[in-house]
């Protein structure tokens, strides 16, 4: 730690020169992003210097209710965001509650798991391990689930005819959905498999670099890198499974029929 | 045989109906009348209130996946999910059989993407029949068939009735209907009353 070197704001400045330079391009070349780059600038500025001021609170006060309703609200924006991301939705509360409840459980599960048994600090929910640990594996678990739960919804209503085909020659309802079900699963894990399969070699991973940058050995942040790659697949899998084998229960019913009146018509 | 006792749904009902083996019933009635609504009600494809029972034994009592192989429904639009017709089939000699008396013995090779509307149809009911079942629910069976394919299909509708098998044929075609069924009935605003009595 003894390298780390602080940054100013001036830095900052300096740093956001290139993407002013880019608000100019925009307006020399009438691409009309200048607003849109601006806007999201601010967006940026403006959650991180609260996100700041939010992860110092919570750091100094060191409580574990404060600790924990941070990440239920970050489990509420990401369940928000799963549910923003899908086409065609489950109607009612379910819409929002089973992939919100996959990602949590997953996400839950996994996070504990490392912080009691590989990570171990002191006490096991310190907030300057859990929030991090948690949001990375939280950010990856919603893109999984959200992809899948996409596919899924927009698959079974499309291939709705051949799927009651196979329902009407005596297949169960989860022969029927077989193939549709393979389909989602591999949209949900798609994304963490190129990830791992890129890291390392077409990308440096945010944490792992960060480390580095402030002056941790790399092959210790390389060894953090792959503990929270392992945690981030093992979850995003288990919040894949169960997003998609429970929207499937709740899209058919015990008499082996597709319930596609448990959808919303496809959203603009 | 199948008796049905105030069958409803959303939409049609209540409906009281009776089939006996052999029989064919036809139903008659305009579009958006809910013809196809009550065949999938009678399959159970959708929800639906009311009692059915196939030789004495209520619907409730059998699994929903084993009710359709015996009260087999064949569609107006037929699913596919294989490249190959022969993945939707039981390769076995019933089934050839079956493709001969319909007129496409060496179907099971054929590409699906390339089936015409009227082979996919005829493809269809031979793929209902294979499992024998008791009843057989045909949705407009020969609505984008030629006059020959229709005959195949009207033949084969004959010969399954003189197995015992009871039909409930939905048609908009009244000649189709005097043709085959024993009786024919209406729907109207998803409600079935008699039309006239034809003898098959």
């Amino acid at each position: 730690m003894s390298n780390y070197i602080t940054l100013s704001y001036i830095d900052l400045i300096a740093g956001s020169a290139f993407l002013i330079l880019n608000a100019l391009f925009s307006i020399l070349l009438r691409l009309k992003l200048e607003r849109q780059l601006l806007v999201a600038s601010l967006r940026m500025i403006v959650q991180l210097l609260m996100v700041g001021l939010v992860l110092k609170t919570v750091l100094a006060l060191s409580s574990p209710w404060l600790t924990a309703l941070i990440a239920f609200c970050m489990i509420a924006f990401a369940g928000r965001e799963i549910r923003a991301r899908q086409e065609r939705q489950l109607k009612g509360l379910w819409g929002y509650s089973l992939g919100t409840g996959a990602m949590m459980m997953a996400g839950m599960i996994v996070t504990v798991f490392a912080l009691t048994t590989q990570i171990n600090p002191m006490p096991w929910w310190s907030p300057r391990y859990a929030l991090p640990l948690f949001g990375m594996i939280l950010g990856n678990t919603m893109t999984g689930v959200s992809l899948s739960l996409d596919t899924l919804h927009t698959t079974l209503y499309r291939e709705r005819i051949s799927i009651e085909a196979r329902l009407l020659l005596g297949h169960t309802r989860w022969e029927a959905v077989r193939r549709i079900t393979r389909r989602a699963l591999r949209s949900g894990f798609t994304p963490i498999i190129n990830s791992m399969a890129a890291t390392g070699i077409v990308s440096l991973p945010g944490m792992m670099t960060g480390q580095i940058l402030s002056g941790v050995d790399p092959q210790e942040a390389v060894k953090y890198q792959l503990l929270i790659m392992f945690l981030i697949g093992g979850a995003t899998g288990l919040g894949v499974i169960g997003a998609v084998y429970g929207s499937i229960w709740r899209l058919t019913d015990k008499r082996h029929r597709l319930r596609l009146d448990r959808l919303k018509p496809e959203s603009s | 045989m199948l008796h049905i006792t105030d069958l409803c749904t959303n939409l049609i009902g209540p409906i009281t109906l009776s089939l006996k083996p052999s029989e064919c019933i036809a139903i008659l009635g305009a579009s958006g009348s809910g013809k196809s609504l009550l065949l999938r009600a009678i399959a159970d494809l959708d929800p639906n209130k009311g009692d059915i029972s196939l030789f004495e034994q209520n619907r409730r009592e059998i699994e929903a996946n084993i009710w359709r192989q015996q009260v087999a429904l064949v569609p107006a639009e037929s699913g596919w999910w294989g490249d190959y017709v022969r993945e939707h089939f039981q390769s076995n000699t019933h089934t050839i059989e079956l493709l001969k008396a319909v007129g496409l013995p060496d179907a099971l090779d054929w590409e699906v993407s390339r089936l015409s509307t009227g082979e996919r149809h005829r493809l269809a009911i031979v793929r209902a029949l294979q499992r024998e079942p008791k009843v057989l629910l045909l949705d407009e069976p020969t609505a984008a068939l030629d006059t020959k394919a229709t005959r195949m299909i009207e033949d084969l509708i004959v010969q399954q009735r003189s197995k015992g098998v009871a039909i409930l044929l939905v048609t908009h075609n009244i000649d189709q209907a005097k043709r085959l069924a024993s009786h024919t009935l209406s729907l109207i605003k998803g409600r079935l009353k008699p039309a006239s009595e034809t003898q098959a």
